[in-house]
């Protein structure tokens, strides 16, 4: 909402500078965007001018040359290039030194060598009107060199407002003026609407009928007769423009005017193209159409509002007029129409059909029938003032009938202002900032009863609400700071946020960087990582088709930063993004949270003594694994993936699983994958899902391990290649019973000579302890026997001896 | 005293010069074993002594023992010192360039700075008797709009505002099932009202999504944090007190907030919060210029809040949230913002981009 001071200053005006009135409204609850000059600068250089000569410019057909008096004894030349320009004619001229409305600073020029020393002006070149066929011709009672500003509304500073959808009526300058009003108490003028050139009754050539009530709680209509049909006058035009609204002919401006004004659209019909004098309004059939004034065919449901005369529809209630009942320059019978309209119809209307204007923006919100006459009674005055027109007899009145009771009053209690504010505001105080605002209060036992104004009556209903008036206007500004005194409450995180947090740290500090990365992502990356039967979310209204859908990964991201960042020049990239992914699981959104990592490049970091350390590979992956889940203190294993994600080498591939549950997958991408990503390198990566895994967390129970000293042992054995060292182990560790406290494989070994073809070597790492006493050499034999056995029973092993 | 007194006393005279003479361990090695080896003079001479008259015996033996004790004693002493020398001597052949690059320890990882600036705030809220909860993403129009008392008018609803997901079947804006994006973190607030009776002190971390063209304070995807705090007597000036001590905790102490009305749908009343500008004095920085980060009015705005609208509770249902008994209120901000004003981060670009000369910053 644009607010020109100028305009404001009407009805109020605060004695303050814009930016000290802006900063009031701004903490009283009118956000003020910006303050900015409309129209021209440099004030002093507009005067009043005579054109005592003007004679065709010798070297252009177009350009005059002018001789001008501005009243400082001298005559200046000004070049012209207006065709109305003429001898004797009273002009308004900008002298060197102005500067215009885009900020241009005129100089003294020199137009096809002939100097000028200014402009005379036309309207549009001053921003307070459109016209740009001819200079602007002045009364000749103005004297030579009268500052221009005494004639013309040159300039404005103008309050550009961010106005809160609840506050309909501040779309409006008088509703401005009231909140000015009540923000500094500056008097505030009488509404313009209290005098009423017309009268109620019938009215003889005009008839409106109303068939849907319910959609159209008041329909109000006059009639005016030998209007004129022209340009608006210059005090008219120029608060349109710095209104932000476009003049266009004095009765169509007549209606902007009101609305900018008091807040209400109207709509101005051309009464002679009412087709048998007769407005409907009625719901549209199906399939209906209107042609609306900005010339666009406009199909309607039967949820919509229009209004019909005997040729059919001709408007869209609330939202725009019809190009065929439009004000032009022939018409010279008006019928004015101001309604109220159901704001939701409005709003669901405007939105089927992606129509808003000035007026639907208004209407949606559900404006007070009371305001309906006001603005008609306001645009009866203009109509006579700007357009020459006589008001018809009468009022067209349907729908609404005056009020048989007083609206009943809200009490507001002093004890609820208090006890939320949390500060005293005296209820004496509490009355002025309402009566202030137009509310009327009356004294009640425990505090006030406030009846609202018509105007405020959507906006305010409650308790709550009126507080919030008192609050904005008189506590904020000086409320305490208290802390809540919080019974019983005590913060903590629960184990599944610490839980998030140890697995963050512990990646961190394997030295991989956290990344975040869009929950988005394109269509294309399943397809690029081969995932099927993944149920997706999509968007219904994606930004674009990289953003239509929700990753049910978050390998996308990581190969994406990757790729961003070896581009960049990054030689190791070592990530990890921790979230939620999406998916549908039985028509239900789901939205696990997950932790996954991405290793490329060498493990350590090369130095000039060690220039090629291995590169990561899936070994990587599981160490990554291994330090993150051995931190927090998950149970975990990791077992060949059968099959592998589709997207992993498939020789390189694992499945993770915490406690007992399958949680993730570990492994290299497969090579064609990471090269769609243009990653050449081994990809080392994994990813769990960590939202159920807070479950497996137990506090740790203590184990003797420093009483007895622990016995450590090797053992080779050899078994066929196809056994994995998770075999060998978990035989191991069933032999080896409690006694038997570590087992891992620390070396691995393949001689076709020595162990035969097709074997493999594994030397194994044994650790015996008990917690309550030291053991024998017997016992550790024992038990080293028993594990022996069992690899020969079972995997066929054979145990060398060491 | 014999003649072979007198040889023994010459013998460990010259082998003690010549022990002191060696100039290194295998030297030394070749003195011992001419003094003291088997074919030496010094054994030979003991030896020697069971040939002796009884009465000499005694006396040639212990000093034979004794000079033999002696120099192996020197020795010793010798060896010793002339390793440690011969030890620096290879030490110091040892020598490298220190000034070449170290051999570090893989370095730490880094959190995002988005991640650490909502743990510092989760933190200062913990520490304010706060706890966190969480809340879907994936949401319905009734908790991300209805419940929050957003008129069905509100813009917020259009499709140009909010991200909804594709179904099956007829697509309607104003069915509380309909399935979108929340565009902030305020349903969550709902889902905590529905989850357990007051007294509730909670703050939501999470991501939030807005169809808005991407540019450097314009993402469609964001993180919020949502504060609620209900309880019988939670009043507007125990927000601006918690608040304030927020600003203190993440801006520094010296800050103050100020409290701007607005309108949010869900609060009533509604503020916005401003913090003390800390980058400059009045809106003019130390070299006197016009504060960007203010835009020279000393204030910013960090975040909206207000108390609870009783139709939030009203719509809420569950026990001990009846309006009457119960009073709360709420505010939610942007942790990007924070995190952008904290740090002079000037395009929110950055946070999602990635790029580990970013990542490695913070
Ligand atoms: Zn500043």
């Amino acid at each position: 909402m644009r607010v020109p001071l100028e305009w404001l200053h009407e009805y109020c005006a605060p004695d303050l500078d814009v930016f000290a009135l802006a900063e009031r409204l701004a903490m009283t609850g009118t956000e003020v965007e910006r303050v900015e000059t409309h129209g021209v600068s440099g004030l002093e250089h507009f005067v009043v001018g005579k054109v005592l000569d003007a004679r065709q410019h010798p070297d252009a057909d177009r350009l005059r040359v002018c001789q001008v008096d501005t009243g400082d004894g001298e005559c200046s030349q000004i070049v012209c290039g207006a065709p109305n320009v003429a001898t004797g004619q009273t002009v308004a001229v900008a002298r060197p030194g102005a500067v215009m409305p885009t900020g241009v600073r005129l100089k003294v020029a020199k137009l096809r060598g002939q100097l000028s020393n200014g402009m005379i002006l036309a309207e549009d070149e001053v921003a307070i009107g459109i016209d740009h066929d001819g200079i602007m011709v002045l009364s000749d009672g103005l004297a030579a060199g009268t500052p221009l500003t005494e004639v013309l509304p040159l300039s404005t500073d103008v309050l550009v407002l961010e106005i809160t959808p609840n506050r309909p009526d501040c779309l409006a300058v008088y509703g401005i003026a009231r909140e000015a009003h009540a923000a500094t108490g500056a008097p505030l003028a009488a509404p313009p609407w209290t005098r009423d050139p017309g009268v109620p009754g019938p009215v003889a050539d005009a008839r409106v009928t109303v068939e849907c009530p319910d959609l159209c709680p008041r329909f109000t209509a006059r009639v005016f007769e030998d209007v004129t049909v022209g340009p608006s006058p210059a005090w008219l035009k120029a608060r349109l423009m710095a209104a932000g609204q476009r003049p266009i002919s004095n009765v169509v401006d007549v209606t902007n005017y009101v609305m900018l004004l008091i807040g209400q659209p109207l709509h101005a019909f051309d009464l002679d193209r009412v087709a048998g004098g007769e407005l409907v309004v009625r719901r549209a059939r199906d399939g209906e159409t209107v042609r609306t004034l900005d010339g666009q065919a406009r199909t309607l449901t039967s949820d919509m509002v229009l209004i019909a005369d005997d040729d059919g529809p001709t408007s869209i209630a609330g939202v725009m007029g019809g190009a065929r009942s439009e004000v032009s320059q022939a018409t010279t019978r008006v019928l004015m129409e101001v309604a109220t309209w159901d704001g939701a119809n409005v709003h669901r209307t405007s939105l089927a059909l992606g129509l808003r204007s000035e007026a639907s923006g208004r209407n949606e919100k559900g404006l007070a029938p009371e305001q309906a006459m006001d603005a008609q009674v306001l645009a009866t005055q203009l109509m006579i003032e700007v357009c020459g027109a006589r008001v018809a007899p009468g009022t067209i009145d349907v729908g609404y009938s005056e009020p048989t009771r007083p609206a009943a009053a809200i009490r507001l209690r002093d004890a609820r202002v208090s006890g939320l504010l949390g500060v005293e505001v005296p209820r004496s105080r509490s009355a002025e900032i309402l009566t202030a605002l137009q509310f009327t209060v009356a004294d009640a036992a425990d505090g006030l009863d406030v009846t609202v104004p018509a105007f405020r009556r959507a906006d305010v209903t409650r308790e709550a609400d009126l507080i919030e008036e008192v609050s904005r206007l008189g506590a904020l500004q000086d409320l305490p700071a208290s802390l809540p005194s919080r019974r019983g409450a005590s913060g903590r995180l629960t184990d599944r946020q610490r839980l998030r947090r140890h697995a963050a740290d512990a990646l961190t500090a394997q030295g991989l960087h956290e990344i975040i990365g869009w929950s988005f992502e394109s269509p294309e990356t399943a397809e690029r990582l081969r995932l099927r039967d993944r149920f997706p979310i999509d968007l219904r209204n994606p930004m674009s088709a990289e953003q239509a859908r929700l990753r049910t990964t978050l390998l996308g991201s990581l190969l994406d930063v990757a790729q961003r960042n070896r581009a960049r020049g990054a030689a190791v990239v070592r990530l990890f993004e921790a979230g939620a992914v999406y998916a549908m699981r039985d028509d239900v959104p789901v939205e696990p949270y997950h932790i996954a990592a991405l290793l490329i490049g060498p493990v350590r970091p090369p130095t000039w003594r060690d220039g090629a350390p291995p590169a990561a590979d899936v070994f990587a992956a599981k160490g990554v694994l291994a330090g993150l889940l051995d931190a927090v203190r998950l149970p975990w294993t990791v077992r060949a993936a059968d099959p592998p994600e589709p997207f992993l080498h498939p020789g390189r591939a694992a499945r993770v699983d915490l406690g007992d549950r399958d949680a993730g997958w570990l492994g290299e991408i497969h090579p064609s994958v990471a090269a769609l990503w243009d990653l050449t390198d081994p990809v080392a990566a994994l990813e769990l899902d960590l939202e159920d895994a807070a479950e497996l967390l137990a506090v740790p129970r203590y184990r003797d391990l420093t009483s007895f000293p622990a016995v450590r042992e090797d053992l080779a054995v050899i078994v066929a290649d196809g056994v994995t060292a998770a075999e060998v182990i978990a035989i191991v560790r069933e032999a080896g019973g409690a006694l038997l406290t570590g087992a891992e494989v620390f070396d691995v070994y393949r001689d076709e000579q020595r162990i035969g073809v097709g074997n493999v070597s594994l030397a194994l790492r044994l650790q015996f302890q008990a917690s309550d006493r030291t053991l024998t050499d017997a016992e550790v034999a024992t038990r080293r026997r028993k594990i022996a056995a069992a690899l020969t029973d079972r995997l066929r092993g054979r145990v060398r001896d060491s | 005293m014999s003649a072979l007194t007198d040889q023994i006393a010459a013998i460990e005279r010259e082998a003690s010069d010549a022990i002191a003479a060696a100039p290194g361990t295998a030297e030394l090695e070749e003195v011992r074993i001419r003094y003291l080896g088997r074919r030496a003079d010094l054994p030979n001479l003991l030896r020697g002594v069971a040939q002796l008259p009884p009465e000499e015996r005694a006396a040639t033996g212990r000093a034979a023992n004794e000079a033999r004790r002696a120099l192996e004693a020197a020795i010793e002493q010798r060896a010793g010192e002339l390793a440690a020398a011969e030890l620096d001597a290879r030490l110091l052949q040892d020598r490298v360039d220190v000034t070449l690059p170290a051999d570090p320890l893989p370095a730490l990882g880094r959190l995002h700075l988005m991640t650490r600036t909502q743990r510092e705030i989760e933190d200062v809220f913990l520490g304010l008797g706060f706890n966190v909860a969480e809340g879907p993403e994936v949401e319905t129009v009734y908790y991300n709009f209805d419940a929050l008392n957003h008129a069905p008018t509100h813009p917020a609803r259009l499709e140009t505002d909010t991200y909804y997901l594709r179904q099956e079947g007829e697509f309607d804006l104003f069915d509380g099932d309909t399935r979108l994006l929340r565009v902030h973190t305020s349903p969550a607030q709902i889902h905590a009202m529905e989850s357990g009776p007051p007294p509730l002190y909670i703050i939501v971390p999470g991501r939030v999504y807005r169809p808005d063209a991407i540019d450097a304070t314009h993402l469609p995807q964001f993180h919020q944090i949502e504060g609620l705090a209900v309880d019988e007597d939670v009043t507007l000036a125990d927000l601006k007190g918690t608040l304030l001590r927020f600003a203190r905790a993440i801006f520094g102490d010296e800050r103050e907030v100020r409290l701007r009305p607005h309108f949010f749908p869900f609060t009533e009343p509604s503020v916005e919060v401003d913090v003390s500008c800390f980058h400059c004095t009045q809106g003019i920085t130390p070299d006197g210029r016009r504060c960007s980060v203010c835009k020279g009015t000393a204030w910013i705005e960090i975040l909206g809040s207000g108390m609870v609208d009783p139709n939030v509770f009203a719509h809420v249902g569950a026990p001990g949230y009846d309006p009457e008994r119960v009073q709360g209120f709420a505010f939610g901000m942007g942790i990007e913002r924070i995190a952008m004003l904290r740090h002079g981060v000037t395009d929110l670009r950055l946070f999602y981009d990635d790029d580990i000369r970013f990542l490695e910053q913070f």
